[in-house]
């Protein structure tokens, strides 16, 4: 019987040649990710085992969450990530100013490589399926203990494949891939599963619109989301990645539990209301949703590619004024190429703010909370009851350019009718 | 194992961000995380709770972030275990590794209401719901996850195995 990619990666990090679903495995990992809220208590669990780290160079430490440290207490755990990665000589730690959202730093820094098998104790670890690696989220137990030992269980998934035909329009990006996939499966559509994407409209794709699918997949309740690659992939990885790797291909009778076609020439810029990021609407039919906070940036939507497209909407416009645009680069390197391209002076031109790297609003954590009855448009990828502020607050989640045609709006707004 | 409590009632999606609002986060103390535990989805939650409640939910509780911030408060808020129709994959690993005891009951939950109480004998595999008088047999853990939750918890486990 045939293997999927996921099978494959997790049969190979266990030292067996084949798995199938439901099959509880112990593997070997190839990176353990922490952040400064989980990396603090993934410390104190790590210390009870009285081990040594299994390899320094295989552990990442990224202050991201609530840095440029929000309050004593936030510092507090910034610091003991700090000082943890200074004793034991991790290899991997950025400090502020060179620091970025762990998803989209990491990939960037070449720490993931396809076939590679990667924990996080950040549930969006599954953004890096998008280079073919087999990356999923736990908790701060879990990525303590892995520290110390190198290894994990697992409950091999079965998959879903997602069959991606056509190409998508302009200001059709990956959000609205994914946004449209998890409207169509529902929020535990993927549930314990794996999403495997695959068909020719992979080409068709952006790195980045596959980092920000892959990122989304646990928000249809997926384990991990996993792209095959290509040459594409291989060009983002020829300037990042140095160690040798396998990458992994379906068997052409590898076994999924469904299919779920979806042709990207059909898709429109899409929205998911709150709360649940399955409540999907076209962005055209919301215009009547007057927003307050447009966010645009987080691990989903902080890449490059993403602030040209709002800044190619933005550039030349002004921000509605009665609403307060956010914009937060993913990593400083994305902050100083965008401000080369001339991106970052048309953001300030139009009146937005524009932040160092942080995850800050996305999480509710800083720099753009929501009051009571205030409603946000948000490049980000959850908009449960409470996240981004007040209990009563919206989170309406969107591409970068529905959030940037929004901003300059002043209400929900379909790109297509802003730049007409 | 057996458990004994008073039933609270959480429909589906309830999400890890209600369970414990990122706000809070900026420390792992469980009582600091106890006392606000639920409070975006029920204020009275964290002030009413009694030690030995359990909770009952519908699908997919504890979906959304990675943060074991959310097991780890309900369990110092005094639940000893949550019946659920179905949980997200994160949560449950998580819960597994703190010794939270989870009941994966499917769509009969939806017998259980709010302030029946039940009582769960973990070590037989059944639950009963004392207000209705109604028996349920619930399902072993597989394989090693058993002996993670014997050991209670991850750590302690890993503690005993050879390095
Ligand atoms: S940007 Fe948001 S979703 Fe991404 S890691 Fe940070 S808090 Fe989590």
């Amino acid at each position: 019987m045939g293997m999927t990619m996921t099978e494959k990666i997790l049969a190979r990090h266990a030292g067996l040649d084949t798995v199938v679903p439901g099959q509880l495995v112990k593997c070997r990992v190839d990176l353990v990710l922490a952040n400064d809220i989980t990396g603090a208590p993934a410390i104190v669990e790590f210390d009870k085992i009285g081990r040594p780290v299994f390899d320094r160079d295989k552990i990442a430490l990224v202050p991201d969450h609530f840095i440029p440290n929000k309050d004593i207490k936030s510092a507090e755990q910034a610091k003991a990530l700090r000082d943890f990665a200074k004793k034991h000589a991790i290899t991997h730690y950025w400090e502020v100013g060179r620091m970025g959202i762990e998803h989209v730093l990491l990939p960037e820094e070449g720490l993931v490589a396809p076939g590679e098998l990667i924990i996080g104790a950040d549930s969006h670890t599954c953004t890096y399926g998008a280079l073919g690696a087999f990356a999923t989220g736990v908790g701060h137990t879990d990525a303590g203990a892995s520290m110390a030992t190198g290894d994990t269980w697992f409950k091999v998934p079965s998959a879903i494949k997602v069959e991606l035909t056509g190409k998508p329009q302009k200001w059709v990006s990956g959000k609205d891939v994914i946004l449209t996939l998890i409207g169509m499966i529902g929020v535990e559509g993927a549930r314990y599963q794996a999403l495997e994407f695959t068909g020719p409209g992979v080409a068709a794709l952006s790195l980045a619109d596959r980092f920000t699918i892959a990122n989304m997949a646990v928000e249809a309740g997926a384990k991990n989301g996993i792209f095959p690659v290509d040459i594409a992939a291989e060009n983002y990885l020829a300037a990042r990645v140095t160690r040798p790797y396998t990458a992994v291909a379906a068997d052409p009778d590898a076994v999924y539990e469904r299919t779920v076609a979806i042709d990207l020439g059909s898709l429109v810029p899409t929205v998911a209301l709150p709360h649940l990021p399955e409540n999907v609407k076209p962005a055209a039919d919301l215009a009547h949703i007057a927003i307050d906070q447009a966010v645009i940036g987080s691990c989903t939507n902080g890449r490059l590619d993403d602030l040209a497209q709002a800044a190619a909407i933005i550039d030349g416009r002004k921000i509605h004024p009665d609403v307060r645009a956010i914009v937060i680069p993913g990593t400083q390197q994305i902050y100083s190429e965008a401000l080369v391209r001339g991106y970052i002076a048309a953001f300030i031109r139009a009146g937005a703010v524009v932040s160092t790297p942080t995850c800050g609003p996305c999480l509710g954590g800083y720099m753009g909370i929501l009051a009571a009855g205030e409603r946000a448009v948000s490049t980000t990828n959850r908009n449960f009851r409470g996240r981004m502020g007040h209990a009563d607050s919206e989170v309406y989640l969107a591409s970068p350019a529905v959030a940037a045609a929004s901003a300059v709006a002043g209400h929900i707004a379909d790109p297509r009718e802003v730049m007409k | 194992m057996i458990l004994e409590g008073k039933v609270w009632r959480f429909g589906d999606n309830v999400d890890t961000d209600v369970i414990i609002p990122a706000r809070y986060l900026y420390t792992a103390d469980p009582a600091h995380l106890a006392a606000h535990c639920m409070e975006d989805i029920d204020p009275a939650f964290a002030g009413k709770v009694q030690p030995g409640d359990i909770i009952v939910a519908g699908r997919n509780f504890g979906c959304g972030s990675s943060r074991e911030h959310a097991p780890v408060a309900i369990k110092a808020s005094g639940v000893t275990c949550i019946i659920a129709d179905g949980f997200a994959r994160i949560f449950y690993r998580n819960a597994i590794n703190i010794g939270l005891p989870l009941v994966e009951l499917g769509p009969a939950v939806a017998e259980i209401k709010g302030g029946d109480r039940i009582r769960i004998d973990l070590g037989n595999g059944t639950l009963e719901n004392l207000a209705s008088g109604k028996q349920y047999t619930i399902q072993p853990l597989p394989g090693f996850i058993q002996d993670i939750a014997k050991a209670g918890g991850l750590i302690n486990y890993v503690k005993g195995e050879k390095a």
